[in-house]
C-alpha cells in the first residue's frame, strides 16, 4: 500500500495526523532536507509527500525536491504553511511551463 | 566535411533524410498534442493550488484558535493516534506516451465525520471545525497532487520532444540536405572530367590513325 507523507513544522503537520496521514516534523529546512531523503530513499511506498513552504525556500531543500520532478513518484508538493501562501507553489508552476514552453507565457 | 562522395553514400543520405523529415512531422504533430494537453493541466492545476492554499488558510487559522484556547500538550494529546487511516492506490495513465500517475484513495471508515480522534468534553470546538476543515481540503490535496505530477512529468517530455524537433529541423535535416548537395555536385563534377577526357583521348586517338584535323 502507498503512503502520504507531511513534512513541517510541528504545527502544521499536526493536524493532518488527525487525516490518518503520516507526519514527520521538522525544525528546519535542513532537517526537513533529511526527512524528504529518507522517505523517498525508504524501503515503503511514498507516493505523495507533502512538503511545507516554508522549507523550500531554502537552495539545498529546493534542489532535493527538483530531484524528484522527473521521476513518477514520489509526487513532492509544497502546501503552505501556518503564515499562509508564500507563492512557491505558484513558482513551481510557472517553472513548469517555462521548461516546457521555452519561455514563461502565463 | 568527412563525407565520401559516391553514390552509395547519396543513396543512403536521401533515405535518412526521407527518414528524418517524416519523424520531425511526427515529432512535432507529438509537441503540439502535449502541449495542449499541458495547458488544460495548468489551468486545471492553477485553479487546484488556489483552493488548496485558501482552504488550508482557513484550517490552519481555526486551528491557531484552537490551539490558543487549549493547552498545547492538551491539543497533543487530543491528536496523538488518529482514528482514521488512508489507504492510497495509484495507477498510470498514458498521456501521449508519457505515464503520469492517477490516485485513488479509500479512508479506512467510509464516514467523513469519524476524523476526531477524541472525546469531545475536554476539547474546544474550533479544534472540531479545523480539522472538518483540513478533511474537506484534503481531497483537493490529493487532487492537487495528482495534478501538479502530471504536470511536470508533460513539463519533461515537452522539452524533450521540443529538443528533438529543433535538432532535426535546425541541425539534422539541413546538413544532411547540404550533405547530398555537395555529393551530387562531386558526382557531377566527376562525369563532367570523364567526359572531357573520354573527348581529348577520341581526338588523339583519331590523329594518330589518319591524321585527322579538326
Amino acid at each position: 500500500m502507498l503512503k502520504i507523507a507531511v513534512i513541517g513544522g510541528r504545527e502544521t503537520v499536526m493536524g493532518f495526523k488527525a487525516l490518518g496521514l503520516e507526519t514527520r516534523p521538522a525544525a528546519n529546512a535542513d532537517e526537513a532536507r533529511r526527512i524528504l531523503h529518507t522517505l523517498a530513499r525508504s524501503e515503503e511506498d511514498y507516493a505523495i509527500i507533502y512538503v511545507e513552504e516554508t522549507f523550500a525556500a531554502d537552495g539545498d531543500m529546493a534542489r532535493e525536491i527538483a530531484r524528484y520532478k522527473d521521476l513518477p513518484k514520489p509526487a513532492v508538493i509544497l502546501i503552505p504553511g501556518r503564515e499562509g501562501p508564500l507563492g512557491l507553489g505558484q513558482q513551481a508552476l510557472q517553472e513548469a511551463v517555462e521548461r516546457a514552453v521555452g519561455s514563461d507565457i502565463l | 566535411m568527412a563525407i565520401t562522395p559516391t553514390r552509395m553514400v547519396l543513396n543512403q543520405l536521401k533515405g535518412r533524410l526521407k527518414t528524418a523529415t517524416r519523424g520531425h512531422k511526427l515529432l512535432k504533430d507529438k509537441r503540439d498534442e502535449l502541449m495542449r494537453q499541458f495547458m488544460d493541466v495548468i489551468r486545471k492545476n492553477k485553479e487546484l493550488r488556489a483552493r488548496v492554499e485558501q482552504g488550508l488558510t482557513e484550517a490552519f487559522s481555526a486551528l491557531t484558535v484552537a490551539s490558543a484556547i487549549m493547552s498545547p500538550e492538551m491539543l497533543e494529546q487530543s491528536l496523538l493516534y488518529p482514528r482514521q487511516s488512508v489507504e492510497l492506490g495509484m495507477r498510470f495513465q498514458n498521456i501521449m506516451s508519457v505515464n503520469v500517475p492517477v490516485y485513488s484513495f479509500k479512508t479506512r471508515s467510509e464516514d467523513s465525520a469519524d476524523i476526531f480522534s477524541y472525546g469531545f468534553a475536554q476539547t474546544s470546538g474550533e479544534l472540531d471545525d479545523a480539522l472538518t476543515r483540513l478533511g474537506e481540503v484534503f481531497q483537493d490535496m490529493l487532487e492537487l497532487a495528482q495534478v501538479e505530477k502530471t504536470m511536470q512529468m508533460l513539463a519533461q517530455e515537452i522539452e524533450k520532444t521540443r529538443r528533438r524537433v529543433n535538432a532535426l529541423e535546425y541541425v539534422m535535416i539541413p546538413e544532411m540536405q547540404e550533405n547530398i548537395k555537395y555529393i551530387s555536385m562531386k558526382l557531377e563534377e566527376n562525369e563532367n572530367s570523364t567526359k572531357v577526357r573520354l573527348m581529348k583521348v577520341k581526338e588523339m586517338v583519331l590523329q594518330k590513325a589518319h591524321n585527322f584535323q579538326y
